[in-house]
């Protein structure tokens, strides 16, 4: 089994109108064997930025602490706010210094930029950019989640549309995957407001 | 910095508290050409003297003004091989920072680097600081950007400065002449007629430099640009 897949977990990421929303399920296991359901793999980076992070635990918080440090740098150097662009290129930079002994995550970037216009992206694990403009998938169950996008996502939802359509994504994404789900969190973000929501989800 | 057992850095403290090659190092740019920038409304100007002592140097094939990325631009007084060494790393910088970030540098960003390495080589065993000091320009966030950036590795942000020889009738002169609704062709005219002041012989569109940046990015002017401007000078 991929040392990806060892405990589980999944991040999606929709654009809607004017707003993103990015959310993940909150299982850490090893193997089959469930350890703790309050595990978060989406981490708020700036007020409009976040970044989900599946994939192995261990390199999820070590990628996480190294990325704070780069941007605490950025920021503390320039006196000014990392755009999504320039966070996601750095995090591509700090994930190919690694081509041949790579962090094990497949992360999500999710914000607005400085015209508040929404902004996705996800890459793999050594760091290639892929940017589509409707929603990004990643994780142990990407494929069922690559399902569930394509049926209910739509052009120009609505935050609180958006809140629906992507928990529904995540819900019954992970209902079809061993090794992810147990609960889920969804974060709205829109221009002057965060909402941060939690799933109840089948525990079984 | 070497393999030799030991390195010192050349520049210690003299008992008063001075760093006398950093003295040593403004001296020499003093002693260079001299060089203007000027900001404007809708961008910024740099200009240099670029006379040449014999009727048989070949004009127009090495530059004193130049560009280190799109929107940035420098010229330099002091000593010229010191100044191609800063250029180039300039431009390596510019070019790692857009690769980390994919956005152009910012201005004051650059000029913070470039001084970083200033700075090193007052530091450093077995260097000598730069003989140089640049006027580094820059256009970015919709606003242009003027820096001086010593051999101490100190920079200055200005709203016009001169350096060089003469450099303080220079100054003078463009306290007299500036004002903050300067249009960029106002700073260029202001900018020659600064190396007017106390250039000697005559003055031609191939014995001046000039480089402007506004929100199109910086280039040199070509030499009948620079003759035009000239032909409106009395």
């Amino acid at each position: 089994m991929s040392i990806l897949a060892y405990n589980g977990g999944a991040v999606v990421a929709m654009k809607g109108k004017n707003c993103v929303a990015i959310a993940s399920d909150k299982r850490f296991g090893i193997q089959a064997q469930t350890l703790s359901v309050n595990f978060e793999k989406v981490f708020e980076m700036s007020p409009h930025l976040y970044v989900g992070l599946p994939g192995l635990a261990t390199d999820t918080q070590t990628v996480h602490q190294r990325l704070k440090f780069r941007q605490n740098l950025y920021e503390l150097k320039e006196g000014r706010r990392m755009s999504p662009k320039a966070f996601s290129a750095m995090l591509s930079n700090l994930l190919y210094e690694r081509r041949f002994g790579p962090y094990f995550v497949e992360p999500i970037v999710a914000g607005l930029d400085q015209n508040y216009e929404p902004y996705i992206n996800a890459m793999d694990l050594i760091g290639c950019i892929t940017q589509p403009d409707d929603f990004v998938v990643s994780g142990t169950c990407a494929s069922q989640l690559y399902g569930m996008c394509e049926v209910l996502w739509e052009p120009n939802l609505e935050p609180d549309d958006l809140f629906e359509t992507i928990s529904q994504a995540l819900v019954n994404a992970c209902d079809r995957d061993a090794v992810s789900g147990w609960g889920a969190v969804v974060h709205i973000i829109e221009k002057d407001k965060v909402t941060i929501k939690h799933v109840k989800t089948r525990m079984d | 910095m070497s393999n030799e057992r030991y390195s010192f850095s050349l520049t210690t403290f003299s008992p008063s508290g001075k760093l006398v090659q950093i003295e040593y190092a403004l001296a020499a740019v003093a002693a260079g050409a001299p060089s203007v920038g000027i900001k404007a409304k809708n961008g910024v100007v740099l200009a240099t003297e670029n006379k040449q002592k014999s009727m048989l140097y070949e004009e127009q094939s090495i530059f004193k003004v130049e560009t280190v990325t799109d929107h940035i631009g420098m010229v330099y007084s002091g000593m010229g091989p010191d100044y191609r060494l800063l250029v180039k790393k300039a431009r390596k910088m510019a070019q790692e920072y857009y690769r980390t970030y994919e956005e152009p540098i910012p201005t004051a960003q650059l000029v913070q680097r470039v001084a970083l390495v200033m700075q090193e080589y007052t530091q450093s065993g077995g260097v000598r600081p730069f003989g140089v000091s640049l006027l580094i320009c820059g256009w970015d966030s919709g606003r242009p950007y003027l820096f001086q950036c010593d051999p101490s590795g100190a920079y200055f942000a200005w709203k016009a400065t001169a350096m060089g020889r003469n450099y303080i009738n220079g100054k003078t002169f463009l306290e007299k002449r500036y004002s903050d609704d300067l249009e960029l062709d106002d700073a260029v005219h202001t900018a020659i007629l600064t190396l007017k002041e106390g250039f000697e012989g005559q003055m031609t569109a191939e014995n001046i430099e000039v480089g402007i940046c506004d929100e199109n990015g910086f280039h040199r002017l070509s030499v009948s640009t620079v003759r035009d401007h000239l032909a409106n000078i009395p």
